[in-house]
């Protein structure tokens, strides 16, 4: 099949922006979009042109380093799939494919398609832990787990921190990607003792760099791992009740 | 001159550990933010190592060529971890454990080693659960456990089909616990291109700043290295796009022996590669084979659909060779039937390149509900891939590269031939032999991040204090980085006509044809003289464009394919040396009548460490491999 792309170049983070236009030819329908991504880049560099710059590691979907705007969907129009694992079968020939980096004011682009998504990090830096020393923890079954417990964790730990909530809201707000990291661990028993400081510390430093939530749902969408929007209410509990708890035990250490 | 001094300590191997521990020295808690550690790398080794080494008080700066921490390809691992807990009380210990994994590689490994793994195993899980890892559970609320990769007892933990990114993700989470608390200073998208030594001691590394290719001098007390492993040499591999053996291959050159670099896991259940174009093979866990039956056409020519085939006309191939494992047979020899089904052109697919992998079976007596269950995730990732129902269709696989045993020699205290460098994780090649286990990659990346390194780096450490590390505008650094720069300057000046990314897909043929599942004298010659060919014509023919000073990923890729050239030949040249088979390690030459892989203990029961001279002329040092409380045996599975 025949494709055009309508891609966005940008030199550096404060160079000026433009969409580019490259016919690609002879796409198969089982390629991945960044495997034809790198046929254009092949196809450039023998040609005397730079190739496009984008990020991309595992390949299959559990890394996030990859994501871009696909037709103006986070990820593409495939639900519960990340970039890497779009294939060129969703498209028709002569399609027109427009492609762009994550749109947010928190991810400044670098190059191209290339993101800087390191807010993130500082959001679990803030709190995202349980505060454990190496060599401490006594054996592993002494604390039971009820099943649900770990499997609603295990849900919102799927989180791969690629940053297509961020980019699907129109607020550019992080609250998914923030909600999840919180509810992995505040939903363990061993996450209980730092559950209250955790999701204080954690939504402040998230208002830091981001938009508000107004719940309108779009990050759930674009999720390549389908996280749930439910964790986002779950969380706006815990801060609210943290507000007071905090308080009253900063009172009583006073 | 190298001298390989294994360090391991004396008494029986069940007390080896506790009484090294005990002897080795210490650092007072005032003093270990007197010294300071670079580590590069973040993944389980890395992540688990430096986050330990903040929490002890060392002062620490911590490298990635990633974004953020958490994106290292520990991330990928699907199945599992192991450890030798017995909570199922089906009879396993550590010394099961240990004796598996010598087994499993095949006798090519340091017996005192992989008993230190067993030992700390148990730790890890505790370790791991504290730090809030979503391990399975049952529903009483105790961790659950699975039988993975043939073993015959259950041992291995999970956590759905990630195991590998949740453990990282606790690893990530602990080190960036450390950050915040401002004990390990985090440097991401930095390429780490050279380790800098000084009277032969490690002293610190050059980096490159993937940003604006900035180079800039690190130095420190010591240095640890913990980069993964080096698969992505054959192109198409399950290893991340970005994964390379730059840092390892750069401090090989600088001084540290290279193990066995040969050994390399050809991992049998990937789906097979669909076009030329496609950039790396995608692993289907191994799990699946404890349902699946593997099968291919008795007839070659046969093109009916699987479905239309009858039962007379197919070869379960793996059932019939080894009627008492089936298709549960190790990783190394499920991989090498299924490549000669292919070359007797019994392949299926399009291109004839894969095996069946059939649930029909399965299906029928368990139903399609317990089936998805099991593996409704991987289905799905497989019908995303491939566009085919493997409800409905019969899965295709394939081998493709996967781990590499092989890495920088390391003694008991995981240093290299070079004091001050330290090695962990799959860069290194202590503990699997000559093959891995299924969920032992795991184990081990976090055993020696979290429980090994921490105390025996004490050894090195200890002697130093007062010591500072060296200056970074100190000869031995300037020297350093213009080396790096000249490297650079080459890349950008050849202008050639082709990408360097084409020159490792065509490198990448030559190593899976030749340095692949099956190895000859004749290929693995061969090989030698058409990697040496082709690397001449990438230093002649490359093309770069752009700037060093620009987010330049062309640059950045062309000089990990440049090392990729260099480590391939030394591949080919360990391999062939090895005349015998052993583990992921084929010899024609050397097989039993009916085609298995014969080993030659008494020639190659050692470790080749490999000491650089110059690209294309090395010299083999040998470690002696003893055995004393496994008996060594041909492993049969018949």
């Amino acid at each position: 099949m025949d494709v055009t792309l309508k891609v966005w170049r940008q030199d550096g983070p404060d160079a000026p922006g433009r969409f580019e236009t490259i016919q690609v030819p002879d796409v198969s329908e089982h390629m991945s979009l960044l495997e034809m991504l790198d046929v254009v880049n092949d196809r450039l560099t023998v040609a005397g042109e730079e190739p496009i710059a984008f990020d991309s590691d595992c390949r299959e979907g559990i890394c996030g380093m990859c994501g871009m705007m696909v037709n103006g969907h986070a990820h593409g129009p495939q639900q519960g799939t990340a970039t890497c694992q779009l294939h060129m079968r969703k498209f028709k020939d002569g399609d027109t494919i427009t492609i762009e980096p994550w749109r947010a004011e928190a991810f400044p682009v670098v190059r191209d398609l290339v993101v800087d998504r390191s807010p993130f990090d500082r959001i679990i830096e803030a709190g995202g832990y349980i505060s454990v020393r190496t060599g401490a923890p006594r054996d592993a079954n002494i604390q039971l787990v009820p099943k649900p417990a770990a499997d609603w964790s295990m849900d919102a730990a799927a989180c791969i921190g690629c940053g297509a909530c961020v980019a699907a809201c129109p607020n550019g707000a992080a609250q998914l990607f923030t909600a999840a990291k919180i509810a992995h661990l505040n939903l363990l028993p061993q996450g209980q003792p730092e559950r209250w400081q955790r999701v204080e510390a954690m939504v402040d430093e998230m208002e830091k760099y981001f938009g508000s939530c107004t719940n309108h749902g779009e990050c759930e969408e674009a999720c390549p791992k389908s996280i749930s929007l439910d964790f986002i209410a779950l969380m706006n509990r815990d801060y609210i009740k943290a507000k007071f708890k905090n308080r009253r035990l900063a009172a009583q250490r006073g | 001159m190298i001298t390989l001094e294994s360090h391991v300590p004396d008494g029986p191997i069940q007390e080896k550990w506790t009484k090294h521990r005990f002897d080795i020295k210490l650092v007072n808690p005032a003093n270990k933010r007197k010294f300071k550690i670079i580590v590069v790398g973040t993944g389980l080794a890395g992540a688990s190592a430096a986050a330990t080494f903040g929490e002890l008080g060392y002062n620490v700066e911590v490298f990635t060529f990633h974004d953020s921490p958490r994106r290292a390809h520990s991330i990928a691992a699907q199945g599992g971890i192991n450890a030798a807990k017995n909570y199922p009380n089906d009879g396993d210990s550590i010394f099961r454990l240990f004796y598996d994994t010598v087994k499993g590689g095949d006798y090519r490994s340091r017996e005192a080693n992989v008993y230190r793994l067993a030992e700390v195993s148990n730790e890890i899980i505790d370790q791991c659960v504290a730090q809030g890892v979503p391990f399975a559970r049952e529903y009483g609320g105790l961790l659950a456990n699975r039988s993975f990769g043939g073993a015959l007892v259950s041992r291995t933990f999970y956590a759905r089909g990630q195991t590998g990114q949740q453990l990282l993700l606790g690893a990530y989470q602990a080190l960036l616990r450390q950050v915040h608390e401002g004990k390990v200073k985090l440097h991401t998208r930095k390429d780490v291109l050279d380790l800098v030594t000084h009277e032969g001691r490690a002293v610190g590394i050059v980096v490159r700043d993937l940003l604006t290719g900035e180079l800039t001098s690190h130095s420190a007390h010591a240095v640890v290295l913990a980069t993964g492993g080096y698969a992505n040499v054959y192109y198409l591999s399950t290893n991340a796009m970005n994964s390379n053996a730059t840092a390892i291959w750069r401090a090989h050159r600088r001084g540290a022996a290279f193990a066995n670099p040969c050994f390399v896991q050809i991992h049998p259940t990937c789906i097979p590669q669909s076009e030329e174009f496609q950039s790396k093979l995608t692993l289907m866990s191994e799990s699946l084979r404890n349902d699946g039956r593997i099968w291919v056409p008795k007839d070659p020519n046969d093109t009916r659909p699987p479905q239309q085939i009858p039962e007379e006309d197919r070869d379960y191939y793996l059932e019939r060779r080894y009627p008492a494992f089936g298709n549960l047979v190790p990783r190394d020899v499920a991989s090498r039937a299924a490549k000669q089904m292919i070359d007797e052109g019994r392949g299926v697919g399009p291109l004839k390149n894969g095996v069946y992998l059939d649930f029909s079976d399965a299906i029928a007596r368990l139903g399609k509900q317990a089936i998805e269950e099991r593996y409704g995730n991987l289905f799905e990732m497989y019908e995303r891939i491939t566009d085919e129902n493997p409800y409905e269709v019969p899965m295709r696989i394939y081998p493709a590269p996967h781990y590499t045993m092989g890495g920088l020699w390391v003694d008991y205290d995981l240093q290299s031939t070079v004091p001050g460098l330290f090695v962990l994780g799959e860069a290194n090649f202590s503990d699997h032999g000559a093959n891995r286990l299924g969920a032992s990659a795991l184990m081990q990346g976090l055993a020696d991040g979290y429980f090994v390194i921490p105390y025996t780096i004490g050894n090195y450490l200890a002697p130093m204090l007062g010591t500072q590390p060296l200056p970074t505008d100190h000869e031995a650094f300037v020297r350093t980085e213009a080396d790096v720069m000249a490297r650079i300057r080459h890349v950008l000046e050849v202008d050639g006509s082709r990408s360097a990314a084409w020159f490792h897909k065509e490198l990448g043929k030559i190593m899976i044809q030749h340095v692949g599942m099956a190895r000859s004298e004749e290929g693995l010659t061969e090989a030698i003289s058409q990697i040496r060919a082709l690397r001449d014509e990438f230093h002649r023919d490359m093309k770069v464009l752009g700037t060093n000073e620009s987010f330049n990923q062309a640059l950045a890729n062309a000089l990990r394919v440049w090392d990729f050239f260099e480590l391939a030949e030394l591949m080919a040249i360990d391999a062939l040396h090895r005349r015998e088979s052993c583990g992921g390690h084929f010899r024609l030459e050397s097989q039993t009548e009916d085609g298995e892989a014969l080993r030659d203990d008494e020639h190659f029961s050692y470790v080749a460490a490999w000491e650089f001279k110059d690209v294309g002329d090395w010299e083999l040092h040998k470690e002696p491999l003893e055995f004393e409380y496994v008996a060594l045996s041909q492993r049969s599975y018949k």
